[in-house]
């Protein structure tokens, strides 16, 4: 095939100091909350080939068998080539939503497909949700830490987001109807309660059984509603499964967010929302306006996928090689990191939580982390105030045993030169591995201290 | 003209370079030069004489492109560079080094106290903490003495906070500053080729101070250009930014900032080679005296070919 140039294309005038300030007045007073970070700068530098990166929330797609792809490209092209090309409706096809009911299936949960929007993957699910339920100043709560991805979204709509501590079993429930009664106190009433029960993101914690129980008898008590966010049920790698909330409750009061991301494919963006249909209805409006229609394209894709009848097999493989994955790691932590460290031991999902000694941001961790080639994800990024400084997000499932052994030693060792630093510029001994639960109002998530296998 | 812009690397700072570098990429193609664009690695020497540039715009910021080592490179290579020679830029970029210097040639910089990590680990500096906390008072300023754009910065209100501040700063560099805390105006003087441009005044929003974010978000920190200056200020504060231009040898251009004081300016840093982004102050104090950004682009290229004419 002969180069093709590139097509003509304008130069933009440059911004002047005055464009600037003109713009800056036309923005939105909603975009002062939307921040970018330091951190975002520091992560330009993690894209140079020699940097471990345990700092993304990738997942392995090299698994993903070349030829299954081509053959389902090649049938969509033969049997539906216009229909694929074509605009859909914004609900998504229905056999896509048959493939999701069948996804919820496989976790216990009976959906009705009319409940179902397939959305361009779950942020934007998250997205829809927020547009459809959140004035400015509005009550959201989260947990602490949460999806860093969320933050920016409830942030948009301009919510008052309050977030609830972690501990290993999940969101503190006893901590929520704390905040409920403080809030109805207060005249107020959150919008929603946004949480990843399992295997949580950033966390890796999952919420116990009683608590999703107590959770959802809340919900229906105040009539609020719980916004669940499931990308990782599938991927779990030990212990007994737990009914997703959504099963627990029955659709009621439980707005369910899903996504093809880490089961199949982050690239084909395919997420979904089951919500009761009056809430269905308006998201449907709010999809409407935002894209029209999830990609056709992807929706057939998916259709393909699971026509073959081989996606039951592909997670299975993939939590074979996640498990493994977070074993290395688990391991790799126990070797290399100090004994004032504490981590978290997910039974699924894709991230560890680390928490070191509070005199060390991670923030600051990351850049002389990066000197020895590697990243991780800076815990504040889960947090809406200053909490989180002295954690970290570390991903298992980007990348291979190895690196992911050889990263963590790196990162074990830049903490234990700012360990011994510190004990130089103190004179303290080394502190004692803490123990586990953090006393009440610990503003960080509690972890087991190290070592100390899961009962 | 064949152009080479450097940029990026592996500094901290790369995604600030890869901005500035993109700038003065667009600029000079407005301009009519041939560019070639490198992202600084490995093979930047190999590229560099393969491709024979007329002249290297050195767009890059922090350790490897503002520290002198890519400017002992292309002094090397025989290529015309923009900015600070390798020396000037080694000074500029070792807040310790700097200080010394200017303050060598009796320009007022706040009072402080640089150590090394070693200092620490193996001389046993923290006992003398004690006595240099008294010294400088509190609160006082922990920065890593190499590092720019606010990077590792922390303020430390008590004896309590020292030790962790220190932690953060030395998560940058291995060597840092104890400096006393200079209540002021934020300044920032830009010099082009031996000439001061507009003054520019950071005014942080609401609480918050001029850190990294509050630099490159537009819309967070308000820029005043021309600020407002008594003619005695004024002249105080070009003074003291020529002053220092000169002490440490810089050509071309640098940004050196500072903090004007009740009893006048006091110098905090300098830079080797200022950012060109949207939000950078050189660019805004050029258009303040009425220089466009291809203006003040060529003029650089101009001042790295013919030195003399500065």
């Amino acid at each position: 095939m002969s180069e093709v140039p590139p097509p003509p294309h304008r130069r933009r005038a440059h911004t002047s100091t005055r464009d600037l300030e003109r713009y800056a007045g036309l923005f939105a007073e909603r975009t002062t909350v939307m921040r970018s970070s330091a951190m975002r700068d520091l992560m330009a530098v993690t894209a140079r080939p020699e940097v471990i990166s345990l700092a993304g929330g990738l997942p392995d797609t090299s698994t993903f068998p070349p030829q299954s792809f081509a053959a389902q490209m090649t049938r969509i092209a033969q049997n539906s080539a216009a229909e694929a090309l074509q605009y859909g409706p914004t609900e998504g096809f229905e056999e896509t939503k048959d493939c999701i009911v069948e996804v919820m299936g496989a976790e216990g949960m009976l959906v009705d497909p009319h409940d179902v929007i397939v959305t361009t993957g779950g942020q934007q699910a998250i997205d829809l949700v927020s547009k459809t339920l959140v004035d400015p100043g509005d009550v959201v709560i989260c947990e602490a830490p949460t999806y860093p991805g969320a933050v920016p979204v409830f942030c948009s709509y301009q919510a008052d987001v309050i977030q609830v501590e972690c501990d290993e079993d999940g969101m503190r429930i006893d901590k929520l109807e704390e905040l409920l009664g403080q809030l109805a106190g207060e005249g107020k009433r959150p919008k929603f309660i946004y949480t990843v029960p399992s295997f949580q993101n950033p966390a890796g914690v999952t919420m116990s059984l009683p608590r999703r129980q107590r959770l959802v008898e809340l919900a229906r008590l105040h009539e609020l509603l719980v916004v669940e966010d499931n990308p990782y049920g599938l991927l779990r790698y030990g212990g007994e499964p737990l009914p997703p909330l959504y099963q627990l409750d029955g659709g009621d009061f439980v707005v369910y967010i899903g996504t093809f991301s880490k089961i199949l494919s982050p690239g084909i963006r395919l997420g979904w929302a089951v919500a009761p249909p009056p809430v269905m209805e308006k998201i449907v409006l709010g999809k409407q306006a935002a894209d029209l229609c999830t990609s056709t394209l992807t929706q057939y894709f998916v259709r393909e996928y699971f026509a073959e009848g081989r996606w039951r097999q592909y997670i299975e493989d993939l939590v074979e090689l996640y498990r493994s994955r977070r074993d290395v790691m688990l391991e790799a932590l126990h070797e290399h990191f100090p004994a004032a460290a504490t981590w978290t031991e997910p039974d699924g999902g894709l991230f560890i939580w680390a928490t070191l000694p509070e005199y060390i941001d991670t923030g600051d961790l990351l850049a002389k982390a990066l000197r020895a080639d590697v990243a991780f994800v800076p815990g504040q990024a889960a947090y809406i105030d200053e909490r989180g400084r002295n954690s970290m997000r570390l991903n298992f499932s980007g990348v291979n045993g190895a690196e992911i052994r050889e990263g963590i030693r790196r990162i074990g060792k830049v903490i234990a030169e700012q360990v011994e630093l510190y004990q130089a510029l103190t004179g303290e001994q080394p502190a004692a591995p803490r123990q586990v639960a953090a006393p009440d109002g610990a503003d960080v998530l509690p972890f087991r201290k190290t070592g100390e296998g899961r009962g | 003209m064949k152009v080479a812009v450097l940029k990026g690397g592996r500094s901290l700072e790369r995604g600030v370079s890869l901005r500035s570098g993109a700038r003065v990429e667009d600029a000079l193609g407005r301009l009519g030069h041939e560019v070639l664009a490198l992202d600084v690695g490995a093979d930047l020497v190999e590229r560099l004489n393969s491709a024979s540039p007329d002249v290297a715009f050195v767009a890059m910021h922090g350790v490897g492109g503002e520290d002198g080592t890519a400017q002992e490179l292309l002094e090397i290579l025989g290529i015309a560079f923009t900015g600070p020679a390798a020396a000037a830029c080694a000074r500029c970029m070792d807040k310790a080094q700097t200080k010394h210097t200017i303050r060598g040639a009796g320009l007022p910089t706040p009072d402080w106290f640089a150590f090394n990590e070693t200092a620490f680990r193996e001389l046993g500096a923290a006992d003398a903490l004690g006595g240099l906390e008294q010294s400088l008072g509190f609160p006082l300023v922990v920065k890593p003495s190499r590092g720019g754009s606010s990077l590792g910065v922390r303020f430390a209100a008590s004896a309590a906070e020292v030790p962790q501040a220190l932690i953060s700063a030395f998560s940058y560099d291995d060597r840092v500053l104890l400096e006393r805390f200079v209540e002021g105006r934020e300044l920032a003087v830009s010099v082009l080729g031996g000439e001061a441009l507009p003054v520019v005044e950071a005014l942080p929003a609401k609480g918050d101070r001029y850190d990294f974010e509050a630099r490159y978000e537009i819309g967070r920190t308000r820029f005043v250009c021309p600020a407002e200056l008594s003619e005695s200020e004024q002249l105080a504060v070009t003074e003291a930014a020529l002053g220092t231009y000169r002490a440490l040898g810089c050509s071309g251009f640098a940004r050196v900032d500072l903090i004007l004081a009740e009893d006048g300016p006091q110098i905090l840093e300098a830079n080797a080679i200022p950012g060109l982004t949207d939000t950078s102050l050189l660019p805004q104090a050029a258009e303040a005296a009425g220089i466009s950004f291809e203006q003040l682009v060529e003029q650089i290229l101009d001042l790295a070919l013919n030195p003399a004419a500065a």
